[in-house]
């Protein structure tokens, strides 16, 4: 039909028909039914079968492997027995482990957010040269895998390592360190995010008025940043109070956490009621933790006047200098464990060599491993291929879904209960996904082969604990897209699909580059379910690193720390590629 | 479907709209409040009206993004209840212009001309860039882009594809002034030469009679007077229209003394009166003419003025000095002031 041949600007006078170059299709549909019906049907379907796809998804790999162990653990023998709790409780060791967990993360948040706060000023409000290469190099220890991140701190504090005269190697102490050098990025990253789009001119006028740099700080700035930096520290709490490779290669059986407890007895006491209440407790304090991180993301959404990056002329090209003091001071502890990893990898018995690296391509003195590192190297690679795809699918579904503000109130309130549910998985006991799903994912729907032995379970339950990640990835990048720039499509003739495709799809195109590195970069890592999930002749590469650690010999030592160092080097190359690709409106975490 | 209007065009019948309550259990805000208007195929019909007056809310419903609580919107006798935003063919330009910021001006240009080939959709970006003055620019970037240059981008992009309705969102209210009185020149010009209906919502009067062919006054969801420009501001409906249209004098009925308003009276622009001094002629007797009392001199714009009482209905009006020039009033003196002819309306007529 029509636009380039039509003469008058009229129009053909039937709305089924409008002068659209795409009608063609319309028109026949809308003779056979009532269009509005017909289109209000199609949608509703559509949309129905996204919100299927990762509910489904999620309820078998996720919610049925978790509530399965939890009912085992109340259940015993099909009837309700809540006497499990009075008894794990009545444990002086629970106790203990309970207060470790909630002294861990809270010291753990407190100390990032001090270090974060002054850090996002320096890297994110600042410019100077090399400004960029720190941003990345700050984002490295949160990619790293949680295993490496054990060793690498092991092979900084212990006896004969460059810090052994600090005597931290198995405290308290230095597990914390190891928990705020993991989370310092996530303060710097979320806080910077939000500085950097602040506008500077509150605090200008603060100035003018005559309040001093300290006190525009105090009064303007630090409260627009207050959101920012809730939402950062519920996510660092949680990240601390769920650690689990870390402190199980930090820790040994004196430290823990709920979520180590929970696998020493599943895997060593085969307690499995004192696992499901431990669950239960880490669910709870979970939920808790992301009510109050949605909270406050939800208030800084509403409240703040932001502008692009950059834009207002924002921000002293030379930083303050008690933020810069403490930024370099902290930026040299991030580098000093990753010096002694990969120094520790080339120190042999006699001196310095590559001999470690060599030894990747054998099964390790005495056989300590049933494949080589290279072997589990491949394994970890593919499986996080098929995991990335995952979860990017499932991801950018949810994403899609909770970003949508329909008009009717319950579907509005459908949608907000969507978004805390699909975030469980990053809180929600790894282990107990992956010894839930170890439980009951044999012959889920009545699938012939056993999923367990199949190893298709190990790129699944990584896709479940990565599917969060993607999602707070697109998800702020889609909340952003300015609803009329969808209706402007829409006047212009484009279909809902078109409008999801060429609008929301185009844009959010970019942060998908970062989501896939989020998401390959935690299925690389991710050690808690697949130490259960994974099949002893496809181990992936931080299963290896673990098995290496706990055998003896100074040569499988120095193994695990090359493989550490691989490891490292991957994931860390991974997000540099995906940071490579995002654009300047990419989502932060 | 039922034929709701009767020519050819876009028909609005008592179209309602309303938002839910802000909170749970608040009341919904009616924005629109039944309204009928008509706009003939070829002819500009301007929405005028204070913000939040609803006139937003009237286009939002008649482009289909807004559901109407009740009424109905017909192009060309046919309900367009049942037809998606996608399939009307109305075009719609917003008050910051939303181009796409992944395509550049040409990708915007041609978003709406999918399906046509590949030449024939170049040859209408490039027709259409020269129609809004912008020729050369294909391949820049939006973001390089001024405020004008978006709108213009933004008037070629909905053009394109020969909306059969065009629905302007304050196009021009995010612009400075002298680029906004140049722009709706240019926006009139480009309606005229692709003979595009539009309905064109503003709360700028002189924009409203620069590009509208007829401005339909709009306050408080509901319409208050449609008429052409000319018609409009000479015999503005009630002095609630007369008050939005810039009229500040309200004189009583005819040019004699009265009861201040209402119907059949007169309105006075601000800035309409003028100090007749001894030299002036004595106005006809359709010129309303006041004693006054000068309350105040000075100056703007380079040229003295005084504040002066009028003594029948005792309001502060500001009139300017005869052009020849003589003698200021001084505060306290009494003069005669006289309403300019082209700044008397009749209120109600």
């Amino acid at each position: 039909m029509s636009t380039a041949t039509r003469t008058t600007p009229t129009g053909t006078g039937r709305p089924g028909s409008s002068a659209r170059p795409d009608g063609p299709a319309a028109p026949a549909r809308a003779a056979s039914r009532p269009p509005a019906r017909a289109w209000a049907v199609g949608r509703v379907a559509s949309w129905t079968l996204a919100a299927a796809v990762p509910l489904l998804f999620l309820g078998t790999f996720f919610a049925w492997p978790v509530l399965a162990l939890v009912g085992r653990g109340f259940l015993p023998d099909g009837a309700l027995d809540l006497s499990g709790f009075a008894d794990v409780f009545s444990r002086p060791r629970t106790w203990r482990i309970v207060g470790l967990t909630l002294a861990q993360g809270a010291i753990g948040t407190v100390m990032s957010v001090l270090l974060g706060v002054p850090g996002a000023y320096v890297l994110y409000r600042c410019r100077f040269p090399g400004v960029g290469v720190l941003r990345a190099f700050v984002t490295v220890p949160f990619v790293l895998p949680t295993v490496v991140v054990g060793v690498a701190f092991r092979a900084l504090l212990r006896e004969n390592g460059p810090l052994g005269f600090l005597h931290l190697d198995g405290t308290f102490a230095a597990i914390v360190a190891a928990l705020v050098f993991f989370n310092y990025a996530v303060v710097v990253r979320t806080v910077g995010g939000l500085w950097q789009r602040l506008d500077p001119r509150p605090e200008q006028a603060a100035r003018s008025l005559g309040a001093s740099p300290a006190r525009a700080f105090w009064t303007v700035t630090l409260p627009a940043l207050t959101p920012a930096i809730v939402s950062a520290a519920s996510l660092v709490f949680l990240f601390c109070a769920t650690a689990f490779g870390t402190v199980l290669v930090l820790g040994g059986m004196q430290y823990g956490t709920v979520e180590t407890e929970i696998w020493i007895q599943t895997t060593q006491f085969l307690d499995l009621r004192a696992a499901a209440v431990l669950s239960v407790v880490q669910v709870v304090v979970v939920v808790a933790a992301l009510a109050v991180a949605g909270r406050a993301r939800a208030r800084r959404e509403r409240a703040l006047q932001l502008v692009a990056p950059g834009s207002s002329g924002a921000g002293p090209a030379r930083p303050h200098w008690a933020p810069a003091v403490v930024t370099a001071g902290v930026l040299v502890l991030l580098a000093l464990p990753l010096g002694a990893l990969l120094l520790g990898s080339l120190r042999t018995g006699d001196g310095w060599g590559l001999d470690h690296y060599r030894a990747l391509g054998t099964t390790g003195g005495r056989n300590a491993l049933t494949v080589t590192v290279w072997e589990a190297l491949g394994n970890s690679l593919r499986i996080a291929v098929d995991a990335t795809l995952l979860a990017l699918l499932v991801g950018c579904l949810v994403a899609l879904l909770v970003s949508r503000r329909p008009r009717r109130r319950a579907a509005r309130r459908a949608v907000g209960v969507l978004d805390g549910v699909f975030m469980l998985p990053l809180g929600v006991s790894a282990v107990t996904v992956g010894f839930g799903a170890l439980l009951t994912l044999g012959h889920p729907f009545g699938i012939a082969t056993d999923l367990r032995s199949s190893g298709i379970l190990v790129p699944v339950v990584q896709a479940v604990v990565a599917v969060p990640l993607v999602v707070r990835t697109v998800l702020p990048v889609l909340r952003a897209i300015d609803p009329r720039l969808r209706e402007a499509a829409g006047t212009l003739g484009a279909g809902p699909g078109r409008v999801l495709l060429g609008v929301d799809g185009a844009l959010a195109a970019r942060s998908i580059g970062l989501a896939v590195g989020f998401a390959f970069a935690v299925s690389l890592g991710e050690f808690g379910a697949t130490s259960f999930l994974a099949r002893p002749d496809l181990p992936t590469l931080p299963v290896v690193i673990f098995r290496l650690i706990g055998q003896p010999g100074a040569d499988n030592y120095g193994m695990a720390l090359a493989a550490s160092v691989v490891l490292a080097a991957l994931t860390a190359g991974v997000m540099a590629l995906a940071e490579r690709f995002r654009g300047p409106a990419g989502g932060e975490l | 479907m039922t034929g709701t209007g009767t020519g050819s065009g876009l028909a609005v019948r008592d179209v309602v709209v309303r938002y839910p309550g802000a909170g749970r259990g608040a009341p919904a805000v009616t924005a629109v409040a039944g309204v009928s208007v008509d706009v003939p195929v070829g002819e500009v019909l301007a929405l005028l009206g204070p913000s939040g007056c609803g006139k937003s809310s009237l286009l939002r419903a008649v482009a289909g993004l807004e559901p109407p609580a009740s009424g109905a919107v017909a192009w060309d006798g046919v309900d367009l209840a049942a037809v998606p935003v996608h399939r009307r063919g109305f075009g719609l330009v917003f008050q910051d212009g939303q181009l796409f910021p992944h395509r550049d001006v040409a990708g915007n240009v041609a978003y709406g001309l999918r399906g046509l080939p590949r030449d024939a959709r170049a040859a209408r970006v490039a027709e259409l860039l020269d129609l809004v003055g912008l020729p050369g620019y294909d391949r820049r970037p939006v973001a390089t882009l001024s405020g004008g240059e978006r709108q213009r981008v933004a008037l070629a992009r909905s053009l394109a594809p020969r909306p059969r309705l065009l629905l302007l969102d304050e196009p021009l209210s995010a612009l400075d002034r002298s680029l906004r009185e140049r722009l709706a020149d240019d926006l009139r010009r480009a309606l005229v030469a692709t003979a595009t209906t539009a309905l064109f919502v503003t709360h700028d009067q002189d924009e409203a009679a620069t590009v509208a062919d007829r401005v339909a006054v709009m306050s408080a969801g509901r319409l208050l007077q449609v008429d052409e420009p000319e018609a409009l501001w000479r015999r503005p409906a009630s002095r609630e229209v007369a008050e939005f249209l810039g009229y500040r004098t309200f004189l009583g009925g005819g040019a004699g003394a009265g009861s201040g308003g209402g119907s059949g009276a007169l309105a006075v622009a601000a800035g309409g009166w003028r100090v007749l001094g001894p030299a002036d002629p004595e106005p006809g007797p359709a010129t309303p003419v006041r004693a006054a009392v000068v309350a105040d001199r000075r100056t703007r714009r380079g040229r003295a003025e005084v504040d002066a009482v009028l003594e029948p209905e005792d309001v502060r009006v500001t009139a300017a000095l005869p052009a020849g020039g003589g003698a200021v009033p001084e505060p306290g003196e009494r003069v005669r002031l006289a309403a300019e002819a082209g700044a008397v309306a009749v209120v109600g007529g």
